[in-house]
């Protein structure tokens, strides 16, 4: 049993003259949930759907649980569990039912009761498809996903469209998954989801790879802290401030004591009231935006 | 589960969610009695005598006809409709994720259409028996058996066939009945046409509706002796069965089309 799970090496995916991906290198150990983050367009699905057997890889090297999924092999479908983003269910069948259904796919599945609890629909058990929410059917969905008792599960934005408290809820099965030793490859655009669940990210922008590792190194990339405020008409203060996307003026700053000093002694002096004045260090969501910005 | 095992499994659910549709099942059966019920108020079910003298009533000759209908929109539309509405809405997708064979979801679905129409055929056959007059087929009954296996089982791969050319759910019903309606006008299914021009000639030779519906009027035919076999009408059905998967091979996706 070797400890890697998925391994690309210099993965191209043209579309005619389009790179969808260009030159990608992952590695992601067994048992690590793994999130790969970008924004629409980026490549993150063309590079799941290529680990999933769905694309073929333009040039490159794809390894996932030893075999290459573009041969698709039987044996290899065995061990994975997908949820795509946007997939139909039988209407018709009952929650219960549409999981036993495909568990008789796999030579090894998990008892159908077991893979509702996970997923938390026990009190759907019986109803039908058709007359689930949207975030009952995406639950379905995952459970569908480990139906066959998958050593390797891939969700592809599993919380889009969810509610704040449908997406904590996602969070705990998510982590409930991990506990069973199960290598999750996640896609998504929320960074938050990424730092609460994920041992390792990868940022891809334009078919590239940006940034890699632990969720705490991408905090390392930028120590710099902002000083956010709003300033009244007219009012132009003594450093250079950007304006954010929320009507706020921001500086970023590696001595934020310094900065704060010059920025209120001013304030005082010219009796500018500094309103909605905060300070704070980058979080996620800044350097994600940065990293993910166009230039 | 061994694959037959699976592909039983699988025709199970398929049959479990087609009866859960009350809707589309009750106008599944009752679509083709409707048909048999105007056919007999617009054509008349008087006697036809033979040239022996005895009598038999004209339902013998409309419900191979029926029939026809029954086999083509059991398996062609439905299969044709059922499968492009799966593909766009990532149900086929999903499918093909897992470790079960393509072939067994496919025979999963198809067996269940070719189920369907044997149902159809005999609800059909039942109902012209009890108020119309029909003979039921006895020493044809082989000949009948073999006609609709091989009529449902090529009008199924052909409904899979002609998904390669329906690019979205909502163009279904169009295509799907400008590709079979035309035929059944013109293949004598619905009227029959008296001294056809040569071309509606040659569409009912080329096309397999007018051999379908031929080699089932033989069946039911009591005038015409016999076992009732019409192998170069069956052969016609068979061949465009294996262009059906010819074509399905080459055409039909997994994926939706967008």
């Amino acid at each position: 049993m070797t400890d890697v799970a998925i391994e690309v090496k210099g993965l191209k995916k043209t579309y005619g003259s389009n790179e969808a991906v260009r030159g990608i290198d992952l590695t992601i150990n067994t048992g690590d949930v793994f999130a790969l983050l970008g924004p629409n367009g980026a490549g993150k699905t063309t590079v799941i759907e290529i680990l999933e057997g769905y694309r073929h890889k333009t040039s490159g090297e794809v390894s996932v649980l030893g075999h290459d999924p573009e041969n698709k092999e039987k044996a290899f479908r065995e061990r994975i569990g997908i949820v795509l983003q946007e997939t139909g269910v039988d209407p018709f069948l009952t929650v219960a039912e549409t999981i036993d259904l495909y568990r008789s796919y796999y030579p090894h599945p998990r008892p159908v009761d077991e893979v509702i609890e996970v997923v938390g629909l026990q009190e759907k058990r019986d109803e039908r498809v058709k007359k689930l929410s949207g975030g009952q059917q995406r639950r379905l969905d995952v459970a569908i996903g480990l139906a066959g008792d998958p050593d390797l599960l891939f969700l592809d934005e599993p919380t889009t469209g969810f509610d704040p408290a449908a997406r904590r809820n996602a969070w705990d099965m998510i982590r409930n998954l991990k506990s069973l030793g199960k290598t999750v490859l996640l896609t998504t655009h929320y960074m938050d989801e990424a730092q609460n669940l994920a041992d390792r990210v990868a940022i891809i922008r334009r078919g590239e790879i940006v940034v890699e590792g632990e969720p705490g190194i991408l905090r390392g990339r930028d120590t710099d802290t902002r000083v956010r405020f709003a300033a009244p008409a007219g009012a132009s203060p003594p450093l250079e401030a950007v304006a954010t996307s929320d009507g706020l003026l921001e500086i970023k700053t590696a001595d934020p004591t310094r900065t704060l000093y010059e920025l209120t002694s001013w304030a005082v002096e010219n009796d500018v009231r500094l309103e909605r004045l905060n300070v704070s260090s980058a979080s996620l969501e800044d350097i994600y935006l940065e990293l993910t910005a166009d230039e | 589960m061994s694959d037959l095992g699976l592909l039983f499994h699988q025709f199970r659910f398929e049959n479990r969610s087609f009866w859960r549709n009350p809707a589309a099942a009750f106008f599944t059966i009752f679509f083709p009695l409707m048909f048999l019920v105007i056919f007999n108020v617009v054509f008349g079910n008087e006697d036809i005598a033979s040239p022996t003298g005895e009598t038999f009533s004209a339902s013998n000759f409309f419900v191979p006809a029926i029939l026809a209908f029954s086999v083509i929109t059991a398996t062609y539309t439905n299969v044709a409709m059922s499968m492009t509405f799966k593909r766009d809405d990532g149900q086929l997708k999903r499918v093909r994720g897992t470790p079960m064979p393509a072939w067994v979801y496919l025979g999963g679905r198809i067996s269940h259409a070719v189920a369907m129409a044997f149902m159809l055929s005999v609800i059909t056959i039942a109902f012209g028996a009890a108020f119309y007059g029909t003979e039921i087929p006895t020493t044809t009954l082989p000949a009948l058996l073999v006609i609709l296996v091989v009529g449902s089982g090529a009008f199924a791969a052909l409904g899979l066939a002609i998904t390669g050319f329906i690019p979205n759910a909502d163009a279904a019903p169009a295509v799907v009945n400008f590709s079979i309606l035309p035929l059944l006008f013109l293949s004598d299914v619905f009227i029959k046409v008296e001294d056809p021009p040569v071309w509606m000639d040659w569409v009912g030779k080329i096309f397999p509706v007018k051999h379908i519906s031929l080699a089932l009027q033989t069946v039911f035919n009591p005038f015409e002796p016999g076992s009732g076999f019409e192998w170069d009408h069956i052969g016609a059905v068979a061949l465009w069965g294996v262009i059906g998967v010819a074509i399905a091979v080459r055409f039909f996706t997994w994926e939706p089309r967008k």
